[in-house]
């Protein structure tokens, strides 16, 4: 039984990258359009690690890894964030709310499982 | 997927670039509105972001530059004007042509106009100072760049470079909240482990009492030794995601090759090293004899685990040196001597065959089989060379063991000594570097102790307070010479003299050269050490190392200058097993002399002369030559010919003549011992089997003359 990942973007060509490279490397993905999609959905079914864009309508990334970390169950799951930021603040910003680590796009679809394996195991 | 992905990205697009349109004539309407400026942003940033995904290399600069002047607005340092909506429109539509054009040339990415660029130019120029905008990376994601944008870690100074082994040091104190960031540190140690040999401590003194922990907090900090040919990037980037949440020291221990210092550093030394005590703390505790890391502990000075944690990188780095040790090793084959010696044997055998073979084709005259004889001759020399080979070490294995040996006696002697050597890599054989030992042991002994003088003497000689022993070997034909050099007093001929008449060796009135004095220390019970030390002085020892070295077929030459030191030197086969002899005959004896002493063969003149005891004297080009009669000497039965040859040796008691009846020429000598029975026959060191099968026996120069010298004496007194 593969690990549970879940992708949170706007963008669905994003959302299907992500999505064919995980089921590709054997794990279950559940997508998720925005922050408040993803905190709804979360608590549905458990998951072990979260992938997720910065910038997006309703609930942005950053406002969703605070509720996540907030969250008890949780609450220490590696969260991932998608950027293209080249400002480090923003980078930076996530990280302080609570991101495990980042990977910029465009990425190809080796490198975002290498990621993965850092952060999951 | 690349197909499916862009058609994706395509639907996607025109409902964002609706998005843009929309949000950008509300901003329009009410140019304050933050939420229409949020709305343009991610609407552009998602544009950016999901075209580079997809693979559209010209839309996703130009929507980069398009947002990160859009991006001023959004940070307000730009406000929104009339003409920035209407380029940004403007942009839109071009993004929306470049897609369109691109359908129609089957997925081939329509050219970025000249309009993109033109839009760009206006939009820099609009906002002064959004010139600057940053180039959107090329080259997809970039793991090794920090957060901050710069290099959170600093590169150990001389950082090796990846590829070559080096022993990093990593001391990992993630902060307490780690875990909290979703980051898990037994990953971050997997993650060491995979780049190569790994040795990981657990640091546990800051875990507080049970409670007080707070289980969701890390407590724990490790040390790592990590030996790995990855280069230093390999291992931040493990940390690349925790940077900010850990503490993070790498440091190179070790880069050199593994094996050139056989000595792991102290724990002490690792101590200091990684800065938990100061080296005079050390000092101190080392005065207390006990295990160091248990005093340390005791004192308080450092925490059990961080003891722990240096005794861990103390035994990696020994492991790691054992390591290569046996890599080396692996790259050789091991074969037991005895295995090599009966390949040498079986060579032998083979260069006797081959000279039958040889002798045969020349009577034979039959033009084949001389040609195969050639070719055979030919190969048989080659394989006895490669065979030899096998047996040959550099005998700087044996030159560095003197090291100590100097060091050693020179603070025994209270003098100040250095040795250097040079030539260590010179090959000979290995039987020929066991038994030089001895022999070299003792003329380095004689050095320091005779030769190199105390060091208030040499200061006021105006030498360095220092002397040199000098080793050094070097091929020389079919020879190594072997030279032990010193810048010490040099031998006193006057002193040596007058020693060797107390000592009975010469009569008083004896004319001697100096080369023939300097042969006197080698005389047995011979010393001038005026009083007998533990090092040397009992008048054993040279005798020893004369005989060692003939033993071997070698030679010893003296050197010296009184008051700027001597030089003695070794001359010795490459080989014991095959020599190249001179094949000479009495009667129908067959004898070889070995050709490396051999200096030339004349007519024997003046022949005739009364067989006498030991040596008798000819001229050669007006120099007295001493000579021996072998056929005396073996008790050869009948009449000697008319005419004789000489055959004049250079030995160490200087030069001698072999009387025969003919030489026949040079020959490949494989040596036969004569086995149990003949082991004390004098004057004979062995015996060899020629072409045609009969054996020929091989003289020993030195025994030979030596005997004629104590002859001569006996008939003297």
């Amino acid at each position: 039984m593969g690990k549970t990942i879940m992708t949170v973007d706007d963008s669905a060509s994003v959302r299907q990258m992500v999505s064919f490279t995980l089921r590709d490397a054997g794990f279950e993905v559940i997508e998720a359009v925005d922050g408040r999609d993803a905190m709804k959905k979360l608590g549905a079914t458990p998951v072990h690690m979260m992938i997720t864009d910065l910038n997006m309508p309703n609930m942005d990334g950053i406002e969703l890894i605070r509720s996540v970390r907030a969250n008890s169950s949780c609450r220490f799951i590696p969260i991932i964030m998608l950027t293209t930021e080249s400002q480090p603040e923003k980078k930076q910003e996530g990280k302080t709310a609570g991101a495990t680590g980042w990977i910029t796009k465009p990425f190809k679809p080796d490198q975002l499982i290498a990621v993965i394996r850092k952060v999951l195991g | 997927m690349i197909d499916q992905l862009r058609e994706v990205f395509k639907s996607e697009a025109a409902d964002l670039l609706a998005e843009l349109e929309a949000g950008l004539l509300e901003l329009e309407k009410k140019p304050g509105n933050r939420n229409a400026v949020g709305r343009v942003f991610r609407a552009l940033h998602t544009l950016k972001g999901s075209s580079a995904m997809a693979g559209w290399n010209k839309i996703a600069p130009f929507a980069h530059e398009v947002e990160s002047v859009f991006e001023l607005v959004r940070i307000e340092q730009v406000s929104v004007t009339k003409e920035l909506i209407d380029l940004i429109l403007a942009a839109g539509d071009e993004i929306r042509r470049m897609l369109g054009e691109a359908d129609t040339n089957a997925w081939d990415e329509a050219p970025s106009g000249q309009r993109t660029g033109e839009i760009v130019q206006q939009l820099k120029k609009l906002t002064a100072s959004g010139g600057e905008s940053e180039e959107i990376p090329s080259e997809v994601i970039s793991i090794g760049e920090g957060p901050g944008g710069k290099t959170a870690i600093p590169f150990p100074t001389e950082s090796p470079a990846a590829g070559e082994y080096a022993t990093y040091r990593i001391f990992f104190r993630p902060f307490a909240e780690i875990l909290s960031k979703g980051s898990n540190p037994v990953l971050l140690l997997n993650e060491l482990h995979g780049l190569g040999v790994c040795n990981a401590s657990a640091c546990l003194d800051s875990i507080p009492l049970l409670d007080e922990l707070n289980a969701e907090e890390c407590h724990t900090s490790w040390d790592v030794i990590l030996t790995t040919r990855g280069g230093f990037d390999a291992i931040r980037d493990v940390f690349i995601f925790v940077e900010d949440d850990c503490e993070l020291k790498i440091e190179v221990v070790e880069q050199r090759m593994f094996g050139e210092d056989p000595e792991p550093r102290k724990l002490g030394e690792i101590l200091v090293d990684r800065g938990d005590v100061v080296p005079e703390q050390i000092a101190q505790i080392l005065d207390k004899k006990k295990l160091i890391g248990e005093m340390l502990v005791e004192s308080g000075l450092v925490s059990k685990s961080k003891v722990q944690a240096a005794l861990a990188e103390q035994q990696h780095v020994r492991e790691m040196h054992d390591r290569a040790r046996q890599e080396q090793t692996a790259a050789t084959v091991r074969v037991p001597a005895e295995r090599l010696d009966s390949l040498v044997d079986l060579v032998g055998e083979l260069v006797t065959v081959q000279a039958s073979l040889s002798r045969l084709a020349m009577h034979k005259k039959i033009p084949e089989l001389r040609s195969i004889a050639e070719h055979v001759d030919r190969l048989t020399a080659e394989l006895r060379d490669s065979t030899m080979s096998i047996r040959m070490l550099p005998i700087g294995t044996t030159f560095s063991k003197f090291n100590r040996l100097v060091r050693d006696l020179s603070s025994e002697l209270g003098k100040e000594v250095i040795l250097t050597i040079d030539g260590a890599e010179t090959e000979l054989d290995k039987t020929v570097i066991e038994r030089i030992h001895d022999p070299l042991v003792h003329l380095i002994r004689n050095s320091i102790d005779h030769g190199i003088e105390s060091p208030g003497v040499r200061a006021s000689n105006g030498k360095p307070r220092q002397g040199t022993v000098h080793l050094s070997a070097i091929h020389s034909g079919a020879n190594v010479l072997i030279s032990i050099e010193d810048d010490g007093a040099g031998l006193n001929k006057e002193a040596i003299r007058k020693k060797a008449v107390e000592n009975g060796l010469i009569s008083p009135d004896v004319e001697l050269s100096e080369k023939e004095v300097f042969g006197l220390i080698f005389a047995p019970g011979f010393s001038t050490a005026g009083k007998v030390t533990n090092v040397s002085g009992r008048g054993v020892g040279m005798d020893v190392v004369k005989s060692g070295v003939e033993a071997l077929r070698g030679a010893i030459d003296i050197a010296s200058r009184e008051g700027a030191g001597t030089t003695i030197t070794l001359k010795l086969p490459l080989t014991l097993a095959i020599v190249d002899g001179l094949l000479v005959k009495i009667a129908d004896a067959n004898f070889v002399l070995p050709l490396s002493i051999v200096e030339e063969c004349v007519e024997l003149t003046n022949g005739g002369g009364a067989a006498g005891h030991g040596r008798q004297v000819t001229f050669i080009r007006g120099e007295i030559v001493p000579y021996i009669r072998l056929r005396e000497r073996f008790s050869i039965d009948g009449p000697a010919p008319p005419i004789e040859q000489i055959v004049v040796t250079e030995t160490m008691g200087g030069r001698v003549g072999f009387v025969v009846d003919k030489v026949i020429g040079e020959h490949q000598t494989v040596i036969k011992n004569l086995g149990k029975i003949y082991s004390k026959v004098r004057g004979v060191s062995g015996a060899t089997i020629l072409g045609d099968g009969t054996v020929a026996l091989i003289v020993d120069v030195p025994q030979i003359v030596q005997g004629a010298i104590a002859l001569e004496e006996r008939s003297v007194h």
